[in-house]
């Protein structure tokens, strides 16, 4: 293939733009890479560097300001085959920084072409990211209180792996391209080039200033050694090759029956550490062993290391609408910081109600039947409380039987540790 | 019979699997987190691709681009992250990109409570677009429907080739509850619908339909573009042409209404009430219409399910025996405004909650009660 342009859409920039010089290079560049065009996509976002998906017969895809890259990841992804170049200006680049950093990082096989012509072209010579301080722009003055970006700089501290930077004016651009496509990772272009509609209107540049400001700044020229290391892609599908189990539901077969299946509504309140999440779900499984319907509502704080934590859970033979607690059955009080949370409920106890606490553990006047236990007289450290807790009710036939309570604990634990679990609420069974 | 247990954000992962999503993106937050780790679990395994974006804007930028190149995409998140998605979802709805958007609301406005429920978001979703193009949002209102709705959602999303969203909330979220998945009855999975033929005009369709689809990466070269565009992909300011596809994009979802249309009924005879819910609220008010029938007062009650596009017809059919319509939201009112537009002549008693618990059963009799 001679070229790549597309005939009925030619380049439309103001003449003497350096992006139109780009769009020839880009074409150089595909047909000396010899590129399948059905095999390559130009992603553009906006700005005058976002017209570059026009003209070229290769897919296409054209998105908002500064999130190209963003699109282009998800394709590479999606489609490793696809060779995927990236047109982006000065603007895209301050927008969209989060996503040049992390491709950076991530070392995806795409390229970026930075089209850095020092201002906002379309919207009329504002100051970017990386305007010169001293530059007169369409902001007034407030370039004037900032800096401008080194993107290359930035790119090789945030572990890009390929950085070249040259004139958009360069004859040999496309040798620049060539490269960069052909550097199997992320790899960045920057090219400095010449807004004539804009900023060399109030701003002395010419290809030769050009020059010497590359001159001026570190060379950059492809490979950067301290950041070489493998495409993520690659990596990804390695790793992600590596997880071959799919995770069943989790589902509990009936196998027993209650007597008397009635509606329960069970109050767990503890502590962050006292596994209380765990002993809810020992009791959802023992519901479910029986046939029952079952939910479960937690509520921690986000911090998970400090704070009350308390569980909420309906036991019913009817299916849960409502899955809020109305009229508590069993309330285990085992922290203060959860009956604290939930110490409005104690007064509103039937006495029909089941309320274990633990001997530490203040709890509001009830008229609940209350019974106390010193786990620390079993030798049960705090964090087995709730568990342990299980095994008092089990003992009681209070939700279920020890039947029940041993089946759902190998349901919810490993061997190992359902061997421990037993031990432990063994000890609260029996007495 | 085995039930399963499992939060209603684990079920949308499985229906989403159930669906033949094969890509996710997301970015972390509460209350939706744990569709992104069950995805993360779930996809290797089967051959998909499971991403941690650098933002929510990344994120379902990704899924853009992998939709592009064909694969059916998941993104979830909660009201924080919609706002960051706008743009994209916008570009979704113009670019006729399907995408499909598990939304676990949590309380507003602005970072709000990350663990608190409301149905906060259910204006913001329907016109946080730029151009007002309708969408398409299902709620579910429990672990079931989360699995259920997914299916829906993705066969919506390819067919109709726009974002669908699945409005879920934290209390269905992360809430564990019983659920027998092997008596769900999933739709049949449909499939994007391809371009035969020459000649491919990427955004050329009949009147009221999603144009044929050729994924980026094809034999048969294709554009994408945010941009006002003709059937070419091209930008366009012709009048006619951008008329003819604003029309277009609205009608393909509005004029599909009754087959989008998704809800539950109960229905008893001789009543003069009618409570219309969407979401966990909805099973509040089924509990309250057991006591209350009970008590000899019954009522009946309408759960919609598809709550964009309205479903206009369905509202103005099963309205239209009673006197009294009671709408109960978990939020100050977002949705009551649809429901007095349709059924205009009807006497609409409204109550809204959105205090961070949820609204319960003898609350909604009370506000029955309260002729």
């Amino acid at each position: 293939m001679n070229s790549f342009l597309n005939v009925n859409r030619p380049p439309v920039f103001c003449p003497g733009c350096t992006h139109e010089k780009i769009t020839q290079g880009l074409d150089k560049a595909l047909v000396q890479l010899g590129l399948r065009p059905d095999k390559t996509v130009i992603v553009s976002d906006i700005g005058c560097s976002g017209l570059f998906d026009t003209f070229f017969n290769v897919h296409a895809l054209h998105g908002l300001h500064g999130r190209a890259l963003t699109y282009a990841f998800g394709l590479k992804l999606a489609n490793p085959e696809l060779n995927v170049i990236v047109t982006m200006g000065d603007g895209g680049l301050g927008i969209g920084g989060a996503h040049v950093l992390a491709s950076c990082r991530k070392n995806p096989d795409i390229t970026l072409i930075v089209l850095n012509n020092f201002n906002f072209g379309m919207t009329g010579g504002q100051y970017s990211v990386t305007t010169p301080a001293d530059a007169i722009t369409g902001s007034e003055f407030l370039n004037r209180a900032e800096i401008p970006l080194d993107i290359c700089a930035v790119a090789e501290s945030a572990g890009a792996t390929w950085i070249d930077r040259c004139s958009g004016q360069d004859s040999d651009l496309a040798e620049h391209i060539v490269k960069a496509v052909r550097h199997k990772g992320f790899s960045v272009v920057e090219t400095l080039g010449l807004c004539t509609g804009r900023y060399t209107k109030r701003n002395k540049l010419t290809p030769k200033i050009l020059d010497q400001m590359i001159a001026d700044l570190p060379v950059r020229n492809g490979l950067v050694e301290k950041n070489a290391r493998p495409e993520y892609g690659e990596l990804y599908r390695k790793f992600a090759a590596e997880k071959t189990h799919f995770p069943e539901p989790v589902t509990i077969e009936k196998r027993f029956s209650l007597e008397k299946p009635e509606p329960q509504e069970v109050v767990i309140l503890g502590s962050a550490g006292m596994r209380i999440v765990t002993a809810g779900d020992i009791v959802c499984y023992a519901g479910l062993s029986a046939g029952m319907n079952v939910s479960m509502k937690n509520d921690y704080n986000i911090t998970v290391l400090r704070g009350q934590s308390v569980s909420e859970i309906l036991i019913s033979p009817e299916k849960i609408g409502y899955a809020g607690i109305k009229a508590p059955t069993v309330v285990l009080a085992l922290s203060e910081e959860g009956v604290q949370r939930r110490k409005n409920i104690f007064k509103t106890l039937s006495p029909s109600t089941f309320v274990l606490k633990e001997k530490s553990v203040e709890i509001p006047d009830t008229g609940a039947e209350v019974h106390e236990i010193d786990f620390k007289s079993y030798k049960i450290s705090k964090p087995d409380w709730a568990l342990a807790s299980l095994g008092f009710l089990a003992d009681k036939e209070k939700l279920f039987t020890s039947e029940m309570l041993q089946f759902a604990i190998r349901s919810r634990f490993n061997e190992k540790v359902s061997a421990s679990a037993l031990e432990t609420v063994a000890k609260l069974m029996g007495n | 019979m085995a039930l399963s247990f499992m939060e209603g954000n684990e079920a949308i992962a499985r229906g989403a699997i159930a669906a033949g999503c094969d890509f996710f993106a997301g970015y972390p937050i509460t209350p939706a987190t744990t569709i992104f780790n069950s995805m993360l679990k779930m996809l290797p395994p089967r051959g998909g691709i499971c991403i941690q974006g650098e933002d929510e804007i990344a994120s379902i930028g990704y899924c853009i681009g992998a939709s592009m190149a064909g694969r059916k995409v998941l993104t979830a998140t909660s009201g924080p992250g919609i706002s960051l998605y706008s743009e994209q979802i916008s570009f979704g709805i113009g670019g006729e990109i399907p995408l499909v958007i598990a939304d676990v609301q949590r309380l507003g406005p602005s970072t709000g409570s990350a663990t608190r429920g409301a149905d906060s978001d259910i204006q913001f979703l329907r016109w946080g677009n730029t151009g007002g193009i309708p969408v398409i949002v299902l709620a579910p209102k429990d672990v079931q429907d989360c699995y259920v709705l997914t299916v829906h959602a993705f066969n919506y999303a390819e067919e109709f080739r726009c974002p669908v969203f699945i409005a879920s909330n934290k209390e269905i979220g992360m809430t564990k509850e019983s659920v027998d998945l092997g008596a769900a009855r999933l739709p049949k999975v449909v499939e994007r619908k391809m371009f035969g033929g020459g000649d491919y005009l990427p955004f050329s369709a009949d009147s009221n339909m999603a144009p044929p689809f050729l994924p980026i990466g094809g034999k048969t070269l294709v554009r994408q573009t945010s941009s006002t565009h003709g059937p070419d992909g091209y930008i366009t300011i012709d009048p006619e042409v951008i008329a003819n596809t604003q029309q277009r994009l609205a009608d393909k979802i509005e004029q599909a209404e009754e087959r989008i249309t998704l809800f539950e009924e109960t229905m008893k005879e001789g009543t003069d009430t009618l409570v219309i819910s969407y979401g966990v609220t909805s099973r509040a008010v089924e509990d309250a219409a057991i006591k209350l029938e009970r008590e000899g007062k019954p009522v009946s009650t309408l759960t919609l399910k598809t709550l964009w596009p309205v479903p206009e017809k369905l509202l103005r059919k099963k309205a239209e025996p009673f006197n009294r319509i009671v709408v109960i939201e978990m939020n100050q009112g977002q949705y009551v405004g649809e429901i007095r537009r349709v059924l205009r002549d009807k006497n609409i008693d409204f109550y809204g909650q959105m205090d961070g618990v949820l609204i319960t059963p003898s609350k909604i009799m009370e506000v029955i009660g309260n002729e």
